[in-house]
């Protein structure tokens, strides 16, 4: 459980993290989607005790990171796979990891074995790695602990597409057993596919938070028929918005069992009815961060 | 939730723990935190290489003084002839210790592995300090060597005495410089401004001191090289070992809680 209460956080005049409140339940993978410079990594860094913030509280299971007793065995963090020493090789960089927070060397094996990187690749130094080696090296070392809450800054960042799907089986599970998962993400395929909750972040804004089914839903449904004009003015009549597609039909904000009644006691004939495909998080997340995207471009 | 209904190539080791009560995890003990630290200012290349010309030089120092002169030295300039570039160099160490964590920007994982920042710095520290005894340690191995040599080779006297004084004042030294290291990269959090500083400010504080007569009587004061000269020579007297408290206070101490200041303050960022 991570919960963060109207967290902000000003540099100068600039406020990278505005007021953002949310709750990240057990039992769920939650999402954090944003365009880049949107406060998502920022506001991680608050969650995890690295950035003090200007107001606001974050606690994770209960307390403040900072409070954890040995944070490591509760929080599993990777906010940058890429700030590891150059010159340490990846089995040390775990064996490190795992001395600090109390547990078996045995331990450091079996997440090698897990995130697929071999005993040779284990020996070489990190800065040898390939971007998607270090990120396997990293989601390993937030494992490393045996933690029940996951806090993942863009980790699929340099992963090819088996990687991508292997972390996101890994990570659904994870949740699914009851872990709590926050990742973020600006790879909005990937975050639709993987998340349950989703929380939207533009310009240190939450825009939308919620389950991805409610955020997705309200497309609505599209419907064709014999008389477009009638069934339209029954639509109106009964105070449903529908708007004329160019490629023929209506588009409906109702439900289709709502547009089907109005339309059998209106005695229209219907030739198509369907709920509308959903307009996907690509849709949306553009829509709710247009605005502040160009906002940010004219700055 | 049934537990196959997700399959994965190792369920068991990426299930989440199951929740459990916050004592059954203690904190982070200080000592396996310096043991950490100590493990790191070994694990990397340039540590490694670091030590090993620190070795290197030791040893070089020793066949000169082995082959330079008759040959009879007593073991304690053989060990001084160690501990002298010893205390010079060693305290690389003790500043790479504390500005890695910035300049390869781990501190991002450090630090949230344990928050508390403060026992991070002074686990550093510990470590160095450590280090420092073990280099110690290390050069009174080849020291003695050295002088089996010299009677073996050189048919030397072989005095083997040593001023029990001496020898705590070159121990005292050794750990007074590598805790100065630590306080000048905790302070910089940037290795070639700490290295350059560690170097540089005490050369300029002696220019200054040669130039400006009414810094001539405070100089002994406020000069680390100048004070704790006499550490190294025996005989420390009141008066310098006050003089050495408080050059210690101003090189060692107040960069360190400073540096300590500054660490607990800052925000940890990855880029």
């Amino acid at each position: 459980m991570i919960t963060a209460d109207r967290l902000t956080r000003r540099y100068g005049s600039f406020t990278a993290v505005d007021d953002v409140s949310f709750e990240v339940r057990p039992g769920l993978v939650t999402g954090f989607l944003g365009p880049n410079g949107a406060g998502k990594s920022t506001t991680m860094r608050i969650l995890c005790g690295l950035t003090p913030a200007t107001s606001g509280t974050a606690h994770v299971l209960g307390s403040p990171f900072a409070q954890l007793p040995n944070p490591g065995r509760h929080v599993g963090v990777l906010l940058d796979a890429s700030a590891q020493h150059s010159g340490r090789t990846g089995r040390e960089v775990l064996e490190l990891g795992a001395m600090t927070m109390g547990i078996g060397r045995a331990r450091v094996g079996r997440m090698l074995d897990l995130v697929g990187l071999t005993e040779k690749e284990s020996r070489r130094r990190v800065g040898a790695y390939s971007l998607g080696m270090r990120q396997r090296l990293g989601i390993a070392g937030a494992l490393l602990g045996d933690p029940q809450v996951l806090i993942l800054d863009e980790p699929a960042n340099g992963l090819d597409p088996a990687g991508i799907r292997w972390m996101r089986d890994l990570l659904q599970d994870f949740a699914h057993h009851g872990g709590t998962v926050l990742l973020s993400s600006h790879l909005l395929h990937e975050i639709e596919k993987v998340a349950d909750e989703l929380i939207v972040i533009g310009r240190g804004r939450i825009v939308a938070q919620g389950a991805k089914e409610l955020l997705l839903r309200g497309a609505g449904t599209v419907v064709r028929a014999e008389d477009e004009t009638a069934l339209a003015t029954a639509l109106g009549a009964a105070g449903v918005e529908a708007e004329r597609l160019a490629t023929g039909g209506l588009s409906v904000m109702a439900e289709p069992q709502a547009v089907g009644r109005i339309a059998a006691g209106a005695g229209v004939v219907l030739v198509e009815l369907r709920a509308a495909e959903s307009r996907g998080l690509e849709d949306m997340f553009l829509e709710l961060t247009a605005p502040d995207a160009r906002e940010e471009v004219a700055a | 939730m049934t537990a196959q209904t997700v399959p994965t190539a190792r369920p068991d080791v990426v299930r989440p723990a199951a929740p459990r009560p916050d004592a059954t995890v203690s904190g982070i003990p200080f000592l396996r935190l310096a043991l950490v630290e100590w493990r790191k200012q070994l694990d990397t290349r340039a540590g490694r290489w670091l030590l090993i010309v620190i070795g290197l030089l030791t040893a070089g120092i020793l066949a000169i003084m082995a082959f330079v002169g008759d040959g009879n030295r007593t073991f304690a300039e053989l060990l001084i002839g160690t501990v002298s570039p010893m205390a010079i160099l060693l305290p690389v160490v003790g500043i790479l210790a504390a500005t890695a964590e910035w300049s390869q920007r781990t501190a991002l994982v450090t630090f949230t592995l344990e928050p508390r920042r403060t026992r991070v710095g002074l686990a550093k520290l510990l470590s160095a300090l450590a280090s420092g005894v073990a280099f110690f340690g290390l050069s009174m191995a080849l020291a003695a060597l050295a002088q089996l040599g010299l009677m073996a080779f050189r048919g030397a006297d072989g005095d083997w005495s040593l001023d029990g004084e001496i020898l705590g004042g070159a121990v005292l030294l050794l750990l007074l410089s590598m805790a100065q290291g630590v306080a000048f990269g905790t302070l910089l959090l940037n290795t070639p401004a700490a290295i350059v500083a560690y170097f540089a400010l005490p050369t300029v504080l002696s220019i200054v001191g040669a130039f400006v007569a009414s810094m001539r009587d405070v100089l002994p004061w406020i000069d680390f090289t100048t004070a704790s000269g006499p550490l190294l020579a025996g005989g420390m007297g009141g008066e310098d070992w006050a003089r050495l408290a408080t050059a210690t206070a101003i090189w060692v101490v107040a960069p360190l809680v400073g540096g300590l200041v500054r660490v607990v303050r800052s925000e940890v960022r990855s880029a």
